[in-house]
């Protein structure tokens, strides 16, 4: 503690070059905070509440309906609890940059289904009793400012009514919160009946079922039974486990953890030269003094500790800063307004951001450390 | 004084150095012999190149020398290891620069200071001990500069503090004057004779200067890689 002094002065000897080296390692730990959030937000919807569901999409493409029949013969399938169905509604509420997901769902079969949504019973009752009604979670909810008995005007860019009118009105019936902080509550719900009356085409048509099965461990066998009942139809399904379709979902924009592991690989390695550099340009630079240290008594343990707290301190204040605004930054919410719902920055990613700017400061003090500790004194005495 | 060696403070003995450069060998010190009581002031004179800063880095356990051996205070120093040699530094030998070698980024308290981080000593008996040694050189009111504030001179008075912070046996000073002017370099030179005096210091100093070595209570002159107690002409 007594040599904190020392090393700290040393920081502030090339001020801007100190500065430049703060603000590049800041940078970094600022964009490894981002690139943890999102990776977290793609990968995180697969909750274990998702274990016991299935999600059987049309064969080709997940915007390609099925017909509403398949309900009742995939409910003949052995191991199948419950299915029920949901349709992409795709609306927008005012500006196209407020995304959030709307679906039309039959809430006596979808709500028993997704325990993880936590609905007031008055509130559930209220929306059975509602035609036009709709459930909104917290976050969308508190986003616009909504309140039960509000009236919402979605304007849908699929869907329009009999009158050729795309804008429909819901009354919001419900808020519902998650049970955990990883459930989405971006997203809002309404009555199909409603929407299958006032829609114009594809009546009878639906866009996916969730499929409840019985035992989670059979969920492969009875994705192979539902679409093998379907096979060779006009409508092949194709069935998986919630989490997978989630991670299928994400896969079409490319395996994110490998992208970011490559960003951070490459920033990080772009840091690790630039701080290295400067550690060692200000070691050499003080040879002189260095043969000074060791002269007063000053031995090799004690220089290579002064280097290495020295490039730790750099790399350490820089991270720790960067981290710490990444985590402001994060803390105020989802930059796409809504594309990622469940954007934030995982704890763990901030003790491993924390143990790689250690790992950065011992990496880059430790040749010049070595340099100055194998420093001859009379050598470095000569070299003034 | 029990014993007429213990008056021997340095003893160099049939020393040696051979520098490489390359596939060339260069021998600096030829089988050197120099005894210094303890309390001498020793003026160490000769040209340039002739291994004056050799010497002086072999007395002071900078270097070791190729062949022979070097006694300070008995102990002979090419027993210990590098790490006890920097130990043993610290507690007996203060060194002073011809550039000063101040570190720019401390000021002059923490420039004294330096040496003592080193030892057990609390924070309050650190700044003790280099409020006294400031004082000693006239430099109390300059606690708080930084090297590039102060004169040549006075930076020169901040390292003689440090060297003595520790209160060590020995100081070892190369050309302690020798960037210095003449009125500068007086005053360093009262203060390395009254630490000399006063506080009994044996005190080793490379000089080019006779106005210098004149302060010394013995002048001995290297050439050729070997001490003679008169120039050769
Ligand atoms: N580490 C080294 N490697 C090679 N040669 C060296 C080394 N150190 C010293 N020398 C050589 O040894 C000789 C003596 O050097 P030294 O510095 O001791 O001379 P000096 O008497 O102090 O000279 P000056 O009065 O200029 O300071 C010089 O020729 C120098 O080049
Ligand atoms: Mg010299």
């Amino acid at each position: 503690m007594k040599f904190l002094p020392v090393i700290w002065s040393n920081l502030k000897r090339k001020k801007l070059r100190t500065t430049l080296t703060l603000l590049s390692i800041l940078v970094a730990f600022v964009l490894f905070g981002f690139l943890s959030a999102i990776k977290q937000a793609l990968a995180g919807g697969i909750s274990l509440e998702g274990a016991n569901r299935l999600v059987v999409r049309h064969k080709v493409s997940i915007i390609q309906l099925l017909p509403e029949s398949y309900k009742a013969r995939m409910e003949r399938i052995p191991g199948v609890s419950a299915a029920t169905h949901l349709t992409w509604f795709g609306g927008i509420y005012q500006d196209p940059k407020n995304f959030f997901a709307q679906m039309p769902v039959v809430p006596e079969e979808f709500l028993p289904m997704h325990q993880e949504f936590l609905l007031k019973p008055e509130e559930k009752q209220a929306w059975l009793r509602t035609r036009t009604g709709c459930i909104v979670g917290r976050k969308t909810a508190e986003k616009f400012h909504w309140k039960i008995g509000d009236k919402v005007p979605i304007q849908s860019a699929i869907w329009a009514q009999t009158d050729g009118n795309h804008t429909w009105e819901f009354e919001v019936t419900g808020i519902f919160d998650g049970k955990d902080k990883n459930t989405d509550t971006t997203q809002m719900f309404f009555r199909y009946d409603y929407f299958e009356e006032a829609r114009i085409g594809a009546k009878g048509q639906v866009g996916w079922y969730i499929v409840r099965v019985a035992d989670p461990a059979q969920a492969p066998q009875i994705a192979k039974a539902i679409d093998a009942e379907f096979a060779n139809s006009p409508a092949e399904t194709k069935a998986e486990t919630e989490g997978a379709f989630v991670q299928a979902f994400t896969r079409q924009i490319g395996d994110i953890a490998l992208i970011t592991a490559s960003i951070m690989g490459a920033v990080f390695f772009t840091i690790l030269l630039v701080t290295g550099n400067t550690m060692s340009q200000s070691v050499r630079e003080r040879t002189g003094e260095i043969g000074v240290l060791k002269a007063i008594g000053f031995n090799q343990g004690q220089v290579l500790g002064l280097i290495l707290a020295e490039s730790c301190l750099i790399s350490l204040l820089g991270g720790v800063a960067g981290l710490g605004l990444a985590w402001v930054m994060i803390g105020r919410g989802d930059p796409t307004g809504g594309m990622l719902p469940l954007f934030a920055f995982p704890v763990r990613d901030l003790a491993i951001g924390f143990i790689i700017s250690i790992v950065l400061g011992v990496v880059t003090g430790v040749f010049p450390a070595i340099y100055a500790m194998r420093l001859r004194v009379a050598d470095a005495l000569r070299r003034i | 004084m029990s014993n007429a060696n213990s008056e021997i403070l340095v003893d160099v003995d049939g020393v040696e150095m051979v520098f490489r450069r390359g596939a060339e060998e260069i021998h600096v010190l030829k089988d050197l012999h120099l005894k210094v009581p303890k309390g001498e002031f020793l003026a160490l004179m000769g040209p340039s190149g002739s291994g004056k800063s050799t010497l002086l880095n072999l007395i002071g356990g900078l270097d070791r020398p190729t062949r022979g051996k070097v006694r300070i205070g008995g102990e002979p120093l090419e027993g210990l290891s590098d790490r006890r040699l920097a130990d043993w530094r610290a507690r007996h030998i203060g060194f002073v620069f011809q550039l000063y070698n101040l570190v720019p980024v401390l000021s002059a308290e923490r420039n004294v200071e330096l040496p003592l981080l080193l030892t057990h000593l609390t924070k309050a008996q650190r700044q003790k001990h280099v409020a006294a040694a400031l004082n000693m050189v006239g430099l109390s009111q300059r606690a708080r500069h930084f090297p590039r504030t102060l004169s040549g001179g006075e930076q020169q008075r901040v390292g003689i503090a440090r060297a003595i912070v520790t209160d060590p046996t020995l100081l070892l000073c190369d050309e302690p004057t020798g960037d210095l002017d003449r009125k500068a370099g007086d005053e360093i030179l009262d203060l390395l004779q009254a630490l000399n005096r006063e506080q009994g210091k044996t005190i080793i100093m490379v000089t080019h200067d006779p106005h210098a070595s004149a302060r010394a209570s013995r002048t001995v002159y290297l050439n050729k890689g070997q001490l003679a107690s008169e120039p050769l002409q």
